[in-house]
């Protein structure tokens, strides 16, 4: 059970107030009918399963409902930072 | 029976009756006999107490097994709990039970019982046979036979069963928040609450045990020259009366969780009583409390370790340390005449205390070859025989210990060096050292590091704000574990923020002198291992020395791995007492030290916690949040049965008395197609859009084109992933220029809330664009049929409901039986529709105006069953029933809501576009008429072109709807077919499970209307 804490509302909250989307900082290509299959197929299915520190989305789902990044140490659970969307880690 | 191993309190040399209350005498009963104990025994005493042996079966060998420890660790005494059915626990420790007034228990152990046990002779003949990995070697082949072997194998082994009955009791939930969490309440425990208080910090203690004060409720050591038991009692009134402290006992620290979250596992009423009936209120049974502390200070203290020699299992076995809480605690001495083995000087207490029970102690063995610590001397002051050198390598007795086997070993343990003397006693208590309770330091992943010194395992590196003192740190005496306690307790405070206090200094204690322990794991034999009599590692699991030693001669290299081929530390008591001496076992027998091999984790829980507790008040009516409609009052008034929608209940259909289902539908589809149906609509999910981007936002998660829709019209949308995967579909209607209300399906409206907040925030962000979940706001009439506009036009004035003026696919604002509404001319039937939506408050109003103005229409109110037929009948898809997260729009013959020609890649584009979404052959939704008009194709039935082909076959596709339609008098049905589309009018098969096989023929998905005539008249 993770405490956590949101940077929009800027207070640790229990792990039940949100739930975790998936690896950060994918950014959706500007000009998708662009890229071949392959390239799409990168940005769509290929995701990092990092042992240690690893840059995650969240969603502060039954709260202010903002998404939001943390760094987190997959191994030791340690939630290293969390930041803003459009922010960059300072942990990595 | 009497209670003959009970120490007379007016004769015992210190006239102590420890905790119990003589004056409170408790009959219970244990396998249907009476028997009597006091207040304050637990069962086991109790048991002990009347001279009761034998407790159980062991798991494989079925040998008789007593009780062994006096705490959490016991691995033998598994009781089944309750007088009656329904307060039925199993997996209780006797230990750790307290004796009530009327308490009922048996053995968990044994068939047909403990006494005499049909296993013990499979036990005996097949001892040899039932090596480690016995059962996956025997019964994995044939895998077929697997479910007999097991039905057998459990009745015969288990641990208990659970109630048939509901629980009548109470269980609830407790979260908390606290500065200091503290572990355990023995004497580092409470000096580190007594310390933490002080400073202001919250603190909460909790302890297993029914008082307060562990080990130092059976010590006779002083504190500031009194016995300890008076500090005990001074820091606990200190704890309970301070406001900043809560103090819970018979409270299990179960699960140390992530980030310094922590489950206690109270119970408050196990002690009094079966189940509590009467009480004014009823009280909670067992409360679970859900802990976020700032730190976190374990004082679990150690278990002692049993040493491992031959038929170290028999009754009258026991760990050093029992024996001196039954002696002190309890005032019950387990025996007649004791033979102590022992590789350290702190045991030698257990023989002091029996010695001064008046009973006989036949000899200390103590396996160190000249030991002299003060303890030592004192037991030989006393006329106590030490043998030095030695060890117990045999026990005799069957039902109970009759004797033991001595002989003298090598230094380093190994090796037997002399002539073997026998000895008589009823009971051999033995100590190997002590083991630091590392559990809970292990929970968040932590490993625990070999610290030689102590010969134990100790918490190691951890990233929680956790603090430890006493014996899990391998501190075992007084003094120490009070200073320490002190320390840390303090530590813990300051690290929460709070002001250091002054530290007493604990001069006055004295502790006793003591030498080194030897390290001795495995005690050695004539014979080698394999034919020495069975030398018990895990007492639970039945795993011997024998068997370790076979494992890793099987190649079996990783201390995991020998855990899981031998269950070592498998059982309910997770090894607390075999662990250690497992691991360094494995580690001679592989040639390394005990750091190399390693040690297996521990996990959650630390002792097992019945379901109740973990369920809390989460079940029956409070498992899950319902939701219900405005009207649903009137649906229930009315005999709809329901159906769950995600959360929503939803009417299933409303039979008629004496109407079987198919009736019922028949009836509703029927009347809906030829007069007026009326649908509680209001489930759907609904999200306001507004802002000035809302249109282009629109045309970038939708597959259509959004750019025109006009003020006052509506559109349907599918929405898809970036696969090009079609995940949920809906209207969305033009309220303003810039805004709009989007409609999804009942069960994915969250899911598309957060999918619009996510690529609006992530994505988008520059858009000016604001979503707002509005759902439960509306209440939604949908009335469908040819007479709907009639009903319509007799509840309003001011919506002008000419066919030319309020077109399908239009909407406006009006009222409705004088309510504000909007009303909405969509279908999902196929009919001229009306969505009527007003204030929710005013749903039932409207609904019930309606069905009054209605019933010369006849009108009849269906449910999701008729919607999902009369929906098929025209070939509408349902989202996430027609699909499954692998179909695109085209794929369900839907390209002419996909718009290939806007300027903005809108989500699912460029993923239709993959060169796996385009190949020929892809399964496409189609329409299936079986051959016999009345036959209805189960859904889920797979097709195949041709049902003789030879397995395996050629599968092409399976049933996604299928009903009944009474409207068109024979069976309809959707489903996927390979190349579907190009294939009307062909033949495919439905083999079923009966091995019968349906014949049906590929066709249009509108069975009904082709045209769509009837929804635009
Ligand atoms: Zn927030």
């Amino acid at each position: 059970m993770f405490y956590i804490y949101c940077p929009y509302c800027e207070e640790h909250r229990e792990e039940e107030e949100f739930h975790v989307v998936g690896q950060a900082h994918i950014d959706r290509p500007l000009d998708p009918d662009s890229l071949s299959d392959a390239e799409w197929a990168k940005y769509l299915y290929m995701r990092k399963n990092t042992r240690g520190l690893y840059q995650e989305q969240w969603l502060h789902a039954i709260g202010c409902r903002k998404f939001f990044n943390m760094t987190r140490d997959t191994v030791t659970y340690e939630i290293k930072e969390t930041y803003k969307v459009g922010e960059q880690p300072t942990v990595v | 029976m009497t209670q003959k191993n009970r120490l007379d309190v007016n004769k015992s040399a210190n006239k102590s009756s420890g905790r119990i209350n003589v004056n409170k005498p408790i009959s219970f009963r244990y396998g249907g006999k009476p028997y009597a104990g006091y207040e304050g025994d637990t069962v086991a005493s109790a048991l002990l107490a009347n001279g009761v042996d034998i407790i159980g079966r062991s798991f494989k060998y079925s040998r008789p097994r007593g009780i062994v420890a006096a705490g959490a660790e016991e691995p033998n005494a598994i009781l089944q709990m309750g007088a009656t059915e329904a307060t039925q626990v199993p997996n209780v420790r006797a230990t750790q039970q307290e004796l009530f007034e009327g308490l009922e228990c048996k053995a968990t152990n044994g068939w047909p019982n403990e006494d005499f046990d049909l296993m013990s002779y499979v036990g005996k003949v097949g001892g040899n046979v039932m090596s480690p990995g016995f059962y996956y070697k025997t019964f994995m082949y044939p895998q077929s036979m697997w479910k007999t072997y097991e039905k057998v194998i459990r009745k015969a082994a288990g641990f208990g069963r659970s109630p048939q009955e509901n629980d009548p009791d109470i269980y609830d939930h407790i979260h908390r928040h606290c500065d200091v969490l503290i572990v355990g309440a023995g004497p580092a425990g409470l000096a580190a609450a007594a310390a933490a208080a002080q400073t202001g910090a919250r603190v909460i203690i909790a302890d297993e045990q029914a008082e307060f004060g562990g080990s130092l409720l059976h010590s006779t050591e002083l504190i500031d020259a009194e016995k300890v038991q008076v500090w005990v009692d001074k820091i606990v009134a200190q704890l309970n009366n301070a406001p900043n402290v809560v103090c819970l006992s018979r409270s299990t620290v179960n699960g140390y969780h992530d980030h310094n979250f922590l489950t206690i596992h109270e119970r408050r009423t196990d002690h009094i009583a079966d189940f509590i009936a009467e009480a004014p209120k009823k009280t909670i049974r067992q409360r679970m409390h859900r802990v976020r502390a700032k730190t976190v200070l374990l004082a679990t203290g150690a278990h002692e370790r049993p040493l491992v020699f031959g038929n170290n299992d028999v009754p009258g076995s026991m760990l050093a340390s029992a024996v001196s809480t039954y002696i002190h605690r309890y005032a019950v001495v387990p025996g007649k005449s004791l033979v102590l083995m022992t590789t350290n000087d702190y045991a030698y207490q257990t023989a002091i205390d029996w010695f001064y029970t008046g009973r006989k102690v036949v000899a200390v063995v103590d396996a160190r070859a000249n030991p002299q610590g003060q303890r030592v001397h004192q037991a030989r002051e006393l006329g106590i025989t030490v043998i030095a050198g030695s060890a117990v390598i045999d026990v005799s007795g069957n039902h109970r210990v009759s004797g033991v086997k001595v002989a003298s070993i090598d230094k380093s343990g190994e090796k037997i060096t002399g002539e073997i003397k026998p000895l008589v006693c009823d009971t051999i208590a033995s100590s190997g050292g002590w083991s630091p309770a590392v559990h809970l330091s292990c929970h968040t992943g932590s490993k625990p590091v070999w610290d030689e010194k102590i010969l134990g395992f100790v918490p190691g590196k951890t990233i929680q704000k956790q603090l430890t003192a006493g014996g899990i740190n391998g501190c075992y005496r007084l003094k120490a574990c009070l200073q320490e306690g002190y320390q840390r307790g303090c530590k813990a405070a300051t690290d929460a923020g709070f002001q250091q206090m002054p530290q007493p200094s604990f001069n006055d204690v004295i502790d006793v002198d003591e030498e080194p322990a030897m390290a001795l794991f495995h005690i050695p034999h004539t014979e080698p291992t394999s034919r020495a009599p069975k030398q018990f590692v895990d007492l639970q699991n039945d795993v011997t020395a024998a068997g370790i030693e076979m494992a890793t001669r099987e190649g079996f290299e990783s201390i995991e791995h020998v855990k899981r081929y031998t269950a070592l530390g498998f059982g309910t008591d997770q090894g607390k007492l075999g662990n250690i001496n497992g691991m360094a076992i494995t580690a001679k027998s592989l040639n390394k030290s005990i750091p190399e091999t390693g040690t297996t984790i521990f996990r959650p829980n630390y002792t097992p916690i019945t379901f109740g507790a973990i369920a809390g008040r989460h079940c029956g009516e409070l498992f899950d949040p319902k939701r219900y409609t405005a009207m649903h009052q009137w649906h229930e008034k009315n005999g709809a049965l329901f159906e769950d929608v995600g959360q929503w209940k939803r009417p299933w259909y409303f039979p008629k008395t004496g109407e079987t289902m198919q009736q019922a539908l028949d009836r509703e589809c029927l009347a809906t197609r030829k007069s007026v149906g009326i649908l509680d609509a209001s489930t759907l999910g609904k999200i306001d859009i507004q802002g000035k981007d809302a249109r282009e936002f629109l045309g970038r998660v939708y597959t259509n084109a959004w750019a025109k829709l006009a003020v006052g019209k509506c559109r349907y949308g599918l929405m898809c992933g970036e696969d090009g995967m079609v995940f949920d579909d809906g209207v969305t209607s033009c309220l303003g220029e810039n805004h709009f209300l989007m409609t999804t399906t009942t069960g994915g409206a969250a899911r598309v809330l957060e999918w619009l907040e996510l690529y609006h925030q992530t994505e988008w962000s520059d858009m000016e664009v604001y979503f707002n979940s509005v759902t439960d706001h509306w209440a939604t009439a949908t009335i469908s049929g040819p007479n709907s506009r009639q009903l319509l036009a007799e509840l309003t004035n001011d919506i002008d409901l000419d066919k030319d003026n309020f077109k399908f696919m239009d909407w406006c604002e009006g009222t409705v039986a004088g309510v504000p509404a909007r009303v909405y001319r969509i279908s999902f039937t196929g009919e001229l529709s009306f969505e009527i939506n007003v204030q929710a408050n005013y749903g039932m109003f409207v609904w019930e105006k309606l069905i009054e103005h209605g019933e010369k229409f006849n009108i009849t109110p269906y449910g999701t069953e008729t919607m999902h037929i009369l929906r098929a009948e025209k070939g509408f898809i349902i989202a996430g029933q027609d699909t499954d997260g692998s179909v695109h729009p085209y794929d369900l013959n839907m390209g002419w809501a996909v718009s290939a020609n806007k300027t903005f890649s809108f989500i699912g584009k460029r993923g239709m576009a993959r060169e796996d979404c385009v190949r020929p052959n892809r399964k496409q939704l189609v329409g299936l008429k079986t051959n016999d008009p009345k036959q209805v194709i189960p859904e889920g039935s797979q097709a195949v072109n041709d049902p003789n082909q030879p397995l395996p076959m050629d599968m092409q596709g399976h049933i996604t709807s299928s009903y009944w339609s009474a409207n068109l008098g024979h069976s309809i049905a959707m489903g996927y077919i390979k190349g579907g589309i190009n294939r009307m009018g062909e033949k495919v098969y439905y083999p079923q499970a009966d091995g019968s096989v349906i014949e049906a023929e590929i066709c249009s998905t509108i069975f009904l209307d082709p045209k769509g005539e009837r929804q635009n008249v």
